[in-house]
């Protein structure tokens, strides 16, 4: 993390001995919050609510924030494949019996992911996030091209959104089972892509397909957080070649709000 | 004991190893009062200490390096198996392309660990005379029948998932890292539902998307995993690589179940758990809707069969 916030030694020695409740200016405040991963999830828990966007439900901090953070994500999925199954294109006589397969599975899978998660935020006493109203009034779900259009847009959203929240959680566990979900959603884009077009499971919007025209020159790989990369504290800045375009929760939240009602539009503030 | 070496090569895998040491580096500060304190004896015992701190997570003889030297020997084995694909007879054109974006990404897996592992990456396999891709024997037409490779493609893919999950926790105290190897682990497991839907409708065919299932798998796979698979595309060799791990080296808080497993996070799934939405009699989602990690030792151990020597993966 402090890489995104390049060390800044006059700061760095200034705020060492300062203890964490001596009030401090705002500017400086980020750097701090940026510089102290440990830190952090402490400070930001006290100035969630100003520093979310109005209106939006902030998804919290710490592991218990991607669990929640997940389990609306999951909720959206799960909600829009149920639409899907209700749809004039599933419904339909023109749906090809793979695809009736295919959908029928994503809402299994999808119900069952948001249903656990929020079992598991139970089972470890925390407060599971409310039930959030979708709004899904720009999809056509008498429309084949509509719905797997969407589909792929959840499906590559939340593979994007599990790879860049795992450098925020801190158990083994919880680790674990974000990796046990999302290549799962991955297998699920991919097949999505692929009946939209074949052979874009892979493609460059998603993956970085670039290759270098020479090696890149050993330990000097320029991703996010090492030196010499351009900071960038949306995306996973610049995913190596072969790799997932992974995106940070408030990056994954500005496209997801857009499915969400007022009142269920969510922020991610501690999770930049 | 030059301490600021080991710093420096540690700092070729983990960026953030001065953070992780002390987020304030005062560790240096705190380093020049031990020095003038402790005889030179007794130095290297205070250095272990920090570092048994800073890397606590991480089990003896699974450092980073040898995380990501694994997984390197891996993405070759993929890497070479991929760009041997010209010899196989019986793809479709579309296939045939979706193979070689596969082959790319797959290159670029090694271009990218290399880069990050530095002077400290093993040398490159040869091309010929460390794997065998027929498995000595077991696969004779590996490398010509469309079906048979697709069937090892389907194994190397669905390994590679288990492999990059399973190791994701032995690699979390660097963010750098670990995000990578959670963004090539998506990437794996891309392939591997492209991989089961080509083998599912047919090498041939040239609408590869629209395949339909069939139980009990092996052959007509969904692009998830249902249960074990049936053993998955040859039953009796490849159960293993749908098979529960071992455990005796696993971070604290992880198992490594086989992929039929239905308990997640202590919560046994069923119908009457996930109530929500109706099942159809005996559905297999509860396996499908999660994937499982496997430990490195039981990867070593599948990825072995396609060694020369049998123990080129350790």
């Amino acid at each position: 993390m402090s890489t995104v916030f390049p060390p800044e030694p006059q700061l760095r020695e200034a705020d060492q001995d300062q203890p964490l409740y001596v009030p401090i200016k705002r500017r400086s405040f980020f750097m701090y919050a940026g510089a102290t991963a440990g830190a952090t999830a402490l400070v930001l828990a006290g100035c969630s609510k100003s520093d979310s966007s109005p209106g939006t439900i902030d998804v919290g901090a710490g592991d218990a924030g991607i669990l929640n953070y997940a389990y609306a994500l999951e909720q959206l999925e799960a909600a829009f494949y149920a639409q899907v199954k209700t749809g004039g294109y599933y419904t339909g006589s023109t749906i090809t019996a793979a695809e009736k397969q295919i959908f029928d599975d994503l809402a299994l899978h999808e119900a069952i992911h948001r249903d656990f998660l929020k079992a598991a935020l139970q089972a470890n006493s925390i407060t599971p996030l409310k039930d959030l109203t979708p709004n899904f009034s720009s999809i056509d779900f008498g429309s084949r091209d509509q719905v797997l259009a969407a589909a792929q847009t959840f499906e590559d959203t939340g593979v994007a959104a599990y790879n860049g929240a795992g450098r925020f959680i801190t158990s083994n566990a919880n680790l674990a089972l974000a990796g046990k979900i999302v290549s799962v959603e991955a297998r699920h884009a991919a097949l999505i892509r692929d009946l939209r077009s074949y052979g874009k499971f892979v493609d460059s919007d998603v993956v970085n397909t670039f290759s270098p025209s020479a090696p890149a020159t050993a330990g000097v790989y320029s991703g996010e957080g090492t030196p010499n990369s351009t900071p960038n504290t949306q995306g996973n800045g610049n995913p190596g070649p072969g790799q997932e375009r992974s995106k940070r929760p408030p990056q994954i939240l500005q496209a997801v709000n857009n499915f969400l009602a007022d009142g269920s539009k969510l922020s991610a503030g501690s999770f930049a | 004991m030059n301490f600021f070496q080991i710093i420096s090569e540690i700092e070729k895998v983990d960026p953030e190893v001065y953070d992780r040491l002390d987020s304030r580096r005062s560790v240096f500060k705190h380093m020049t009062g031990l020095g003038q304190k402790l005889t030179a004896a007794a130095l290297p015992l205070a250095v272990g200490a920090i570092f048994n701190k800073v890397y606590a997570q991480t089990p003896v003889g699974a450092g980073v390096n040898d995380v990501l030297n694994f997984a390197l020997k891996l993405e070759y084995l993929e890497s070479y198996f991929y760009n041997n694909r010209t010899t196989v007879t019986g793809l479709s054109s579309q296939n045939s392309a979706a193979l070689a974006l596969i082959a790319t990404d797959e290159a670029n897996h090694v271009t990218f660990l290399r880069a990050v592992l530095g002077n400290n990456a093993i040398a490159a396999p040869a091309t010929t005379g460390v794997f065998d891709y027929t498995a000595k024997g077991t696969f004779p037409t590996a490398l010509t029948s469309a079906n048979t490779y697709l069937a090892i493609a389907q194994a190397f893919e669905d390994t590679g998932v288990r492999a990059y999950k399973g190791a994701a926790p032995l690699v979390m105290t660097n963010k750098t890292v670990l995000t990578a190897a959670l963004n090539i682990h998506s990437v794996e497991a891309r392939h591997a539902s492209h991989i089961r839907a080509m083998r599912r409708a047919g090498a041939s065919s040239t609408t590869p998307a629209q395949g339909v299932p069939a139980s009990p798998y092996t052959t007509a796979p969904k692009s998830w995993i249902v249960g074990n698979d049936g053993g998955g595309p040859v039953p009796g060799t490849t159960d293993a690589i749908y098979g529960a791990g071992n455990n005796s080296n696993a971070p604290s808080g992880i198992t490594f179940e086989s992929e039929a497993n239905t308990t997640q996070g202590g919560v046994a799934l069923s119908s009457s758990t996930i109530t929500s939405i109706a099942f159809p009699s005996g559905s297999t989602a509860f396996s499908e809707a999660f994937d499982e990690g496997l430990d490195v030792g039981s990867v070593a151990r599948i990825a072995n069969l396609f060694s020369v020597t049998g123990n080129y993966f350790g």
